[in-house]
């Protein structure tokens, strides 16, 4: 028997989910692998079709535990669309700066999970540190660190409170001086680059054949980023550039995921410099019919919602495309040839959220 | 340094008094039972005193090795890693502070009892003897290690001639025991750590060995103590002759061949916890773990100790005693393992291999190069 | 490319196959196309009209009839198409994408996992989330499920 199954999961310390991956490895090569999805399926669409539209919101915060206003915001702005309404401005604005604040806190997250991967476990408490930091602005902002329950059909749920700018402000200067920091500390570091050049390389025809969205597409050199490819909210009109990687491998996506945190921060600032006075939230039809999707740039990829409503108070049909969906069916062929240790690196690097994938 | 305050004579002044209180009460009853009168003129003969004299040295060493001193550095470890991480590390259990300002110094003591009362679990179609061997073996000969180990001129347990050839003997025990434990406990996780551990000692051991003839060639000698005292003599330098100016490579080598004899982080393959769960220690659990877990401190502790023997010149310095100026270089490279130990990444089985193989074998061999150089000018 | 030039080309390649074409945005085309015809249709849209990337396949269960909604984007040209399929209840059977696009896989795995459409020429298909011994598509309107009262 020259070659053995191993399953990694649904409990083992490299899946950040519920999951599992068999692989079958041949010594230390991994010859095939299968991913086992279905651990956490909770059946949200079905939930959504006996909710009221205002109730799907706090469903989908929970999509994500990691970058739960991505979600909730790509379901209102689908159903806006579906219900032809226009938001006010100031909404839209605040709508961006929770977002971009979100990303980066589930950026870091990432780091932190991706980190300990490699075994730079010191790396894993210096992202969560920088991560609290976002939590408390967006606790600030919508009155809850994890499930924000923010965005709401028609705008959002309140306005920013006073002194806001300024110290959102101010913890920007502080986390872009530390993420100078950190890409020293992960670009400079040999062992670090041995480990993650070359590894897990996802040709952008591979990427684009997948269906693979998101940092990992644009890590294989493909500036697809709907933010700027089918801008949504207002971020055609805000001063920032999409990040792209050259290699399509583990490094590229690092590096991307670093640059958008970056990124990021720029579009925070120039938001709040930029922000409209006004209302926050225009009344939304109870009853509408139907149907509509946005694509929004969530965390981790491109989230789309495709919501049908049949002038009922529940929506008839409402259904979750989420980007990890698609990169797991793309993992088979990252993680083909590689060894034990570089799978960790390559699992790491695409950012697993279970949450939205199994729905 | 007087000569005769050494361990071995203050412990034979120990066993003879102590031998002396015992042949007295047995004199004292030799007056009615005559067979005893002749049972303690023999306790008190040479022999008998020579071996209680050695078993004294040899449980103080051993107690300070693997109770004082190893509960020192688990606590320097687990303070220090926590403050490179940015937090405080164990604060509560201890004798001082039970606020954040603690010190935490017994919550080492603390876990050992809690290992202690967990359940032993054998998995069921585990190779029960071999797995049940495979921690004593690990432990035993960590602990083994400190009776070559000298800690100063006068405190040591054994004047081996050829001590360091044991030391090294001994702690490349270890990884077999590695391979049985991954093997025996009849997991996949625990087979692959098991022979990522024999992979790994194929590429370390040679270039450990390797870095350390250059020492052997300076000092002429294979015992740890002639190996210091040919340090302490003056170089052409006009300072003690520490091997680790002429012989700076086969620092960097051994350091190196060290984090991977000890499975720490950049080379901790065979216990790679993100990739293989704990490797080959995943089926181990209660005390069998812990016995595990300490010995890779009484390891790094002994590879310390070496450093300190070979490189760093022992127990030589000024003022304070030997064996303090010995705890203090070795705490010192401690520290530093630890340091390096929390700021890389694990590196890939391939990738630590072909730098043994590539990179340090052949500065090993330059450094043998430069060694018998300097011994051929009579420099060092 | 805008929506009416994408279905100017659909239209002028398929002639009446090619139902319901609405524009709900400038760049997105909805249209339906008879079952029998998903394959080459979308072969079409992505060999000739770039259609890179296939983002979603949902399944909705009508009163009448079950329908596939294909989400298609070009990258390169900036559209996107949105497909319906109408599937019958009686035979809810319907071509397999997955060798246009491998992304089909999983999303269509999943449509059958929860609808009960079987995708013909599908290499693998399994449920995805459910267990593989449960019986029921929970996501058709008449599932009412189990509750633990």
């Amino acid at each position: 028997m020259s070659d053995m199954w191993i399953n990694m999961g649904p409990q083992h310390p490299m899946n950040h989910g519920l999951w599992n991956l068999k692989v079958r490895v041949d010594g230390e090569i991994v010859v095939e692998s299968i991913p086992v999805l279905g651990y956490l399926h909770r059946g949200v669409e079905k939930l959504c079709e006996k909710r009221d539209y205002n109730q799907i919101i706090p469903l989908m915060d929970r999509l994500c535990y990691v970058s739960s206003l991505t979600w909730s915001h790509a379901y209102c702005i689908s159903a806006e669309e579906m219900m032809g309404l226009e938001i006010p401005d100031r909404a839209k604005y605040l709508r961006v700066i929770a977002l971009e604040l979100q990303r980066v806190a589930s950026h870091l997250m990432w780091l932190a999970a991706f980190a300990p991967d490699l075994g730079m476990f010191s790396a894993y408490l210096y992202s969560m540190r920088e991560r609290e930091h976002f939590l408390d602005m967006l606790q600030w902002l919508t009155g809850a660190r994890m499930n924000q329950n923010y965005p709401r059909i028609g705008g959002v749920r309140n306005d920013m409170p006073a002194g806001f700018p300024d110290r959102c402000i101010k913890e920007l200067d502080y986390f872009e001086k530390k993420l100078e920091q950190y890409k020293q500390l992960f670009d400079d570091n040999k062992l670090f680059r041995m480990r993650t050049e070359g590894v897990g390389v996802l040709s952008k025809k591979d990427a684009l054949d997948l269906g693979v969205t998101g940092p990992a597409l644009r890590g294989s050199n493909c500036p697809i980023d709907m933010r700027t490819h089918d801008p949504y909210e207002v971020y055609g009109e805000l001063d920032w550039e999409v990040q792209v990687g050259k290699g399509g491998d583990v490094f590229s996506r690092y590096a991307v995921r670093m640059g958008e945190m970056r990124e990021s921060c720029r579009i925070i600032r120039d938001a709040l410099k930029k922000i409209p006075d006004g209302p926050v939230r225009v009344k939304a039809p109870l009853r509408p019919t139907g149907q509509g999707f946005r694509r929004t740039e969530d965390s981790r990829g491109e989230a789309l919602i495709y919501v049908v409503g049949q002038g009922e108070e529940s929506p008839y049909r409402l259904k979750i495309r989420s980007p990890i969906f698609a990169i797991m069916r793309a993992l088979p062929v990252m993680l083909k040839g590689t060894s034990i240790a570089d799978l960790l690196a390559i699992m790491g690097s695409v950012d697993i959220c279970i949450g939205d994938t199994d729905k | 340094m007087s000569s005769w305050i050494n361990l071995y004579n203050i412990s034979y002044a120990i066993g003879e008094f102590l031998m002396g209180i015992v042949a007295a009460i047995l004199n004292f009853f030799g007056q009615w039972i005559g067979p005893l009168s002749d049972f303690a003129d023999w306790l008190m003969s040479v022999n008998v005193l020579n071996l209680v004299a050695i078993l004294i040295g040899g449980v103080v060493v051993m107690v300070f090795v693997s109770i004082i001193n190893l509960f020192i550095i688990m606590w320097i470890e687990r303070k220090m890693y926590g403050r490179i991480h940015d937090r405080r590390g164990i604060m509560l259990p201890g004798p001082w502070k039970k606020t954040h300002k603690g010190t935490g110094f017994l919550q080492n003591l603390a876990d050992g009892m809690k290992l202690i009362q967990k359940e032993l679990i054998v998995p069921k179609n585990a190779d029960k003897w071999m797995y049940d061997i495979a921690p004593a073996i690990i432990a035993t000969t960590s602990i083994l290690a400190f009776v070559a180990i000298p800690f100063s001129e006068t405190f040591y347990v054994a004047n081996i001639n050829g001590g360091l050839i044991f030391i090294l003997a001994i702690l490349a025990i270890a990884p077999f025991a590695v391979v049985l434990a991954g093997w025996s406990s009849n997991n996949k996780f625990t087979l692959i750590g098991g022979l990522r551990g024999a992979a790994l000692m194929l590429s370390y051991e040679i270039p450990l060995i390797l870095s350390v003839i250059g020492v052997i060639l300076l000092s002429g000698s294979l015992n740890p103590i002639e190996i210091v005292q040919a340090q302490q003599q003056t170089s052409v330098l006009g300072v003690e002759n520490w091997y680790i100016i002429p012989l700076f490579p086969a620092v960097i080598v051994f350091m190196v061949a060290l984090f991977a004899e000890l499975e720490r982080l950049p080379f901790d393959l065979p216990e790679a916890e993100a990739e293989l769960v704990e490797g080959w220690l995943t089926e181990y659990s209660g005390m069998r773990f812990g016995l595990v877990f300490v010995s890779k401190w009484v390891r790094t502790y002994a590879g310390a100790a070496l450093i300190t023997i070979l490189f760093l010149g022992g127990w030589s310095g000024p003022v304070l005693p030997g064996e303090l100026w010995f705890i203090i270089k070795s705490y010192i490279v401690f520290v530093i393992i630890v340091w390096a130990t929390w700021s890389f990444p694990r590196s890939r089985i391939d990738q630590i291999v072909r730098i043994g193989w590539n990179w340090l074998i052949p500065i090993a061999i330059i450094s043998i190069v430069i060694a018998a150089a300097f011994k051929w000018v009579g420099w060092f | 490319m805008k929506g009416t030039e994408v279905a100017g080309a659909l239209r002028e390649h398929f002639g009446d196959l090619v139902s319901d074409i609405v524009f709900p945005r400038e760049d997105l085309v909805r249209v339906s196309v008879p079952r029998d015809s998903i394959f080459p249709f979308c072969k079409f849209l992505r060999d000739e009209l770039h259609c890179e990337h296939l983002n979603l396949v949902s399944a909705l269960d009508w009163p009448e009839n079950f329908e596939c909604v294909y989400h298609l984007t070009s990258y390169l040209e900036e559209y996107m198409v949105e497909l319906h399929v109408k599937v019958p209840k009686d035979d809810p059977k319907i071509a397999s994408l997955s060798e246009i696009w491998r992304a089909a896989d999983f999303p269509e795995r999943e449509a059958y996992d929860m609808m009960g459409i079987t995708f013909e020429g599908h290499p693998d298909l399994r449920r995805i989330l459910l267990p593989d011994d449960v019986d029921y598509y929970p996501l058709r309107k008449d599932f009412e499920g189990q509750s633990d009262e």
